[in-house]
């Protein structure tokens, strides 16, 4: 017999998508319905946010849960659980209704997070909460960190940080069910620093979480001027202001804009990509939690200048306060008339639906978020086409970073001339920069393009506790490592490609002596592994085989020299950067080639 | 999709459809069960079983009363639309509703959608042809594309589905009662069977043999003496599996050749045990849309299994005639030389192009995507014989419903099993649950029944014990066996044999039965 939902799983799932309306879709028999049956709307679409209904609800997705909402959205079972099981969010099979995700990525790995997840696997009973080794959780500046996933009825997800090796307050987590919306816990009263005059503006001001703040702060500005300059003019002018994006591949953000806008085909959509999962990244976070108005009036301003009618904020699963301050926004500007019908005119309307990820890095690339909106497994697609005429359900799509979309606001609210004043001529305005590691002040800082990479970690305080440099990540686990001889790199697009190294998302992560980069280089490549959609093979077979040759150089067993493991090492980054389709196998061993390559990982003796 | 659950009986097929869905065709599907095909379509009508004439009538009347019938086409390509209008004129929507069970709006939005669709076809299958006027279903089909000109342009037509791979092969080949090889008429076509007589040096006698139905009628009439089966297994696929075994077993002479050791087989006086047609030998197939494709060898057949080719070959040979070491190149060649459709497709063609579609009159012709296009054409001398409008009349099955036996019972397919069983029970699958009769949850509510428990199940004819199944697909006073496990549950014991006078297809969808508790009877059935 086939599997049945149990009554919280059916009412989570009718709660999304209201009661059903037939018996074919899992309602009460009618006799018309033996005579006629009709196919719905395709819903297929709301396939994530079904399973973050019956994840939600009970804690984990159960065989007769995943049934009804099958039934419901009418998606063959076996595409439904060829989807469930991509995200690291969704279990398949019963555990306790908790579940502890411990961040032992880079900064919560050299801020202790090895500890704190020894320390909760020691002290949570498997009864009560289930706790996993997390890849980063976005938190760096507050390392390290948790993430307490917690199912049943006014149990909302709960973000721990600054929790070194302190189980207690894991505990309190898991166990207090009182706790209503995403609180951020800091048991330390250190408080992180968000610089910066242009993009960070806002940040600071607790006020700009509401819509009447956000205006009394300079916002909903930018939105006005936009309409009244109509959308060719405001391409033009993020055109003419060499906005370039800034979630890595720096591409001129008036040229994507203009691809989708002189598209003839309807609808067209626009995306704000929020799902920030490179490790060491957390600025895009920090924007949505203490300025969400500004996300969506950039949004909405660029579904003007395409002529969207239709816009998705896509934000990574494990970031709960930023899903509530966003989500709110959303709301709030929808109730003021800045959304929905009429918006942009008589007859022109546009709205912003909240997706929220599931625990896969991979849905960050481009098109593995349009294939997660769709309701299928987040595997990037082949590109040509690309999304300017083939995005979102195969239609025109501009799709932009945070960081990208709120430099907007700046380029209509100055103006070019004053917007590309800072920076270089090639590199405009400024940079979003995600300090963490051995810095005094972690945060992030805006400073404006051309900066030096010492003067970046000066404006953080400099090496925590006066240690010296080792090495520093740029542009996270896709980035790669530098050593202190580069501190004099200025940062820019131009730069960073002449000198080889990459801003990515701005990861700047500092290492001092004491860090283990053998360590760290094990970290990223077991992450890359485990973030590995697994569709193409130089990258779901190179990642296995980049974590295996670095886990025999440690422990001393290699196959031949030390040397052949070293070039072995090598042939897969060449294979995978050459032949893997998306950005995540081409970058898959850049940073542990660049540690080779930088710190001579391996000379001599084996490091262990 | 009328009279098809795809979904089960057609897979490969089905996925074609799937993604026609996904790029934004309609689907309509036709079928008393709302079927797995049923749940993918844009609409679904649970007609009543056997009113298919009855529906098409209705959708007919209305298209022709809204003036959505495409007179150019009419006007060009067909012939007998007047009467066959006014044989329609009076299935007016709430008749046809009152026939068929389907809400009256509902066949007018069919009627609409289809006459006003760019390019719309018809896919059938036993649905429409196991009834005792499956002909007058399909001639009601034809009807409607000739209506509304969907027919003999790209992405319209009417489309048969085939239940094998090579079913149209078979009718390439002659193995059908009226036709030569190549469909060459064997009465009507002089020059065809002038050509057959060179070749063979024999004389080929006009006359029309027999089709399967009437071959069992010509046994029972001491007709027909001996038989040579080749890959059919009647002892457990025909209707009314007793009285049809009774007849294979009073024959002087059966021989059956096949790859298992069949029911059919297990009676014969010679079994000839023969290869995979699949992996184990050369030759061709023909598909659905008529593309002869080759097959390959990949393995050699097991113990002493030969090959067809060889073993008929030899049969030749001990009859006198001496065919040599027959190549299926060498009979392919033949097959070109006599029938004037397969021409062009010589064996490196069919290499080449990944197969060719009928007719391919020569070896420049390219083959033929789609038929009747001639209909279309300004030029009579073109257009040649015009497509004829039928007219034909709604005709209930002839097993009647009674108080005594009030459910209809419908036969078809699961997506796990195949036919009678002999080629997929021998694999295990997780979609696979023994033989049972299905019925609607209200039909087993009334009758006090519960899933899993044995029934006897009888019709005017014979009677079966098989559990429960409570099927969601079902409505009441619909039933549904399939025919896959014959060692568990004889469905034909109950199936009719009532047969379409036309086509000899045996009503296999239109039973009249009986549900009943056994309570501790019907043991000796069950044995």
């Amino acid at each position: 017999m086939t599997a049945e939902a149990a009554p919280a799983e059916r009412a989570a799932v009718d709660a999304l998508l209201g009661p059903p309306e037939t018996s074919w879709e899992g309602g009460a028999r009618t006799s018309a319905d033996l005579r006629v049956s009709r196919a719905p709307e395709d819903r297929r679409t709301l396939l994530l946010p079904a399973l973050h209904a019956l994840q939600g609800a009970v804690g984990w997705v159960s065989e007769g849960g995943l049934n009804y909402v099958c039934e419901r959205l009418t998606v063959p079972p076996a595409e439904a659980y060829g989807v469930a099981t991509f995200y690291a969010m969704f279990s398949l099979e019963e555990r306790a209704p908790t579940v502890v995700h411990v961040c032992d990525d880079l900064a919560c790995r050299v801020a202790g997070g090895r500890e704190l997840l020894d320390a909760c696997r020691r002290d949570v009973h498997p009864e009560e909460a289930v706790v996993v080794s997390s890849p980063c959780l976005g938190q760096c500046e507050r390392a390290p960190a948790a993430l307490v996933q917690r199912a049943g009825e006014s149990r909302d997800d709960v973000v721990l940080t600054d929790v070194a090796a302190s189980p207690p307050r894991v505990m309190q987590a898991i166990r207090d069910q009182r706790i209503e919306g995403a609180v951020a816990y800091t048991s330390v009263p250190r408080e992180p620093v968000y610089a910066g005059d242009r993009l960070l503006a806002r940040v600071g001001d607790p006020s700009a979480t509401s819509l009447e703040g956000y205006r009394a702060l300079g916002g909903y500005t930018a939105l006005p001027r936009a309409l009244e300059l109509g959308g060719a003019e405001v391409i033009q002018l993020v055109t003419a202001a060499k906005l370039l994006g800034r979630g890595g591949a720096a591409f001129p953000t008036g040229v994507k804009w203009t691809g989708v806008a002189d598209q003839r085909v309807t609808p067209k959509y626009v995306i704000c990509n929020a799902d920030e999962s490179e490790p060491g990244t957390f600025k895009d976070r920090v924007v949505m939690e203490r300025d969400p108005f500004a996300v969506i009036e950039a949004l909405t301003i660029a579904g003007f200048a395409t002529g969207a009618e239709q816009g998705y904020l896509y934000i990574r699963g494990e970031y709960p306060l930023a899903t509530q301050r966003v989500s709110k926004a959303i709301e709030e500007a929808r109730d003021a008339g800045l959304l929905g019908a009429g918006v942009f005119g008589p007859g022109r309307s546009f709205d912003i639906e909240l997706r929220r990820g599931a625990g896969a890095y991979i849905c960050g690339e481009e098109t593995a978020l349009f294939n997660s909106i769709e309701g299928k497994r987040g595997e990037p697609r082949n590109k040509p086409p690309f999304p300017v005429t083939h995005g979102v359900f195969g239609k025109p799509t501009s799709i932009n970073n945070v960081e990208t979309l709120i430099n907007v606001l700046p380029i209509l609210n100055l103006g070019v001339d004053e917007y590309a004043s800072v920076g270089t001529a090639d590199s405009t305005g400024t940079r979003l920069f995600c300090l963490s590691g051995h810095v005094a002040r972690p945060g992030v800082y805006e400073h404006p393009h051309g900066v030096t990479l010492s003067e970046v970690i000066e404006a953080a305080g400099g090496v925590r506790g006066g240690n010296t440099i080792k090495a520093i990540l740029l542009g996270g686990a896709a980035g790669g490592f530098v050593g202190p001889d580069r501190l004099d790199a200025r940062l820019t697009f131009e730069d960073a490609r002449a000198g080889g190294y990459t801003l990515g998302s701005g990861v700047v992560m500092v290492l001092d002596e004491d860090a283990d980069l053998v360590d760290l280089c094990l970290r990223i490549a077991r992450f890359f592994r485990d973030e590995s959609c697994g569709q193409c093979v130089p990258c779901r077979v190179g990642t296995v085989r980049q974590e295996e040759a670095l886990h025999r150089l440690v422990i001393g067993r290699t196959i031949g020299s030390i040397a052949d493991e070293v070039a072995l090492l090598g042939d897969v980054a060449a294979v995978m950067r050459d032949a893997s389709i998306c950005g995540l196998g081409q970058t898959a061993a850049s940073a542990v080639q660049s540690a080779i390559a930088t710190f001579g990982l391996f000379d001599g003796e084996a490091t262990a | 999709m009328w009279g098809s659950n795809a979904r089960a009986a057609h897979p490969i097929f089905f996925h074609h459809v799937l993604r026609g869905i996904e790029s934004g065709t309609e689907l309509i599907v036709v079928d008393p069960r709302r079927t797995e095909s049923a749940a993918f379509a844009d609409l679904w009508l649970g007609i009543d079983v056997g009113t298919d004439v009855a529906l098409s009538n209705t959708i007919a009347r209305e298209i022709i009363a809204s003036d959505l019938h495409d007179r150019t086409f009419i006007e060009r390509g067909t012939e007998n639309f007047e009467e066959y209008a006014e044989s329609v004129a009076d299935w007016t929507l709430e008749r046809g509703a009152a026939v068929t069970g389907i809400p009256a709006e509902v066949i007018r939005e069919v009627a609409h959608r289809y006459a006003k669709a760019d390019r719309a076809m018809i896919c059938w299958t036993l649905g429409i042809t196991e009834h005792h006027n499956g002909t007058d279903n399909v001639l009601a089909l034809i009807n409607l594309a000739l209506l509304t000109g969907h027919v003999g342009t790209y992405g319209s037509g009417l489309n048969p589905l085939r239940g094998q791979n090579n079913v149209q092969g078979g009718g390439d080949m002659g193995a059908i009662p009226n036709k030569l090889p190549g469909f060459q008429d064997i009465i009507r076509d002089n020059d065809a069977r002038a050509r057959f007589n060179a070749a063979w040096d024999t004389e080929i006698i006009p006359r029309y043999g027999w089709h399967l139905s009437e071959m069992f009628h010509a046994m029972e009439e001491g007709e027909l003496t001996a038989i040579y089966c080749i890959g059919e297994n009647p002892v457990s696929s025909e209707a009314d599996s007793q009285h049809a075994t009774k007849l294979l077993e009073n024959l002087d002479t059966l021989i059956v050749q096949d790859i298992f050791m069949t029911k059919t087989a297990e009676i014969a006086d010679v079994v000839l045990p023969a290869s995979n047609s699949a992996f184990e030998s050369e030759g061709t197939v023909t598909n659905s849309e008529r593309r002869v494709q080759r097959v390959r060898k990949a393995l050699d057949p097991p113990g002493e299994a030969k090959d067809d080719i060889w073993i008929i070959a030899q049969l030749a040979k001990r009859l006198g005639y001496e065919w040599g070491d027959l190549t299926p190149r060498e009979a392919w060649d033949e097959l070109r030389s006599l029938s004037p459709m397969h021409q062009g497709m010589t064996w490196e063609r069919l290499d080449q192009m990944g197969g060719a579609q009928w007719p391919c009159w020569d070896v420049d012709h390219p083959g033929t995507q789609y038929l009747h296009a001639r209909l279309w054409s300004e030029d009579p001398d073109e257009r040649l014989r015009p497509a004829p409008f039928s007219v034909v009349d709604d005709e209930p099955p002839v097993d009647e419903l009674t108080e005594q036996f009030p459910i209809r019972l419908t036969t078809g397919r699961r997506l796990d099993s195949y036919n009678t069983g002999v080629q997929t029970n021998a694999y295990t699958s997780p979609l696979r649950r023994p033989e049972s009769v299905e019925l609607s949850q209200e039909d087993a509510e009334a009758l006090g029944l519960v899933e899993g428990e044995q029934v006897l199940v009888s019709s005017r004819r014979g009677e079966v014990v098989a559990p429960v199944h409570v099927s969601s697909a079902l409505r009441p006073g619909l039933a549904f066996m399939t025919m896959h496990f014959p060692d568990e549950v004889e469905t034909n014991r109950l199936t009719i044999e009532a047969t379409d006078p036309k086509s000899g297809t045996a009503e296999f969808k239109a039973t009249a039965i009986r549900v009943e508790k056994l309570n501790g009877h019907g043991a000796e059935v069950a044995s």
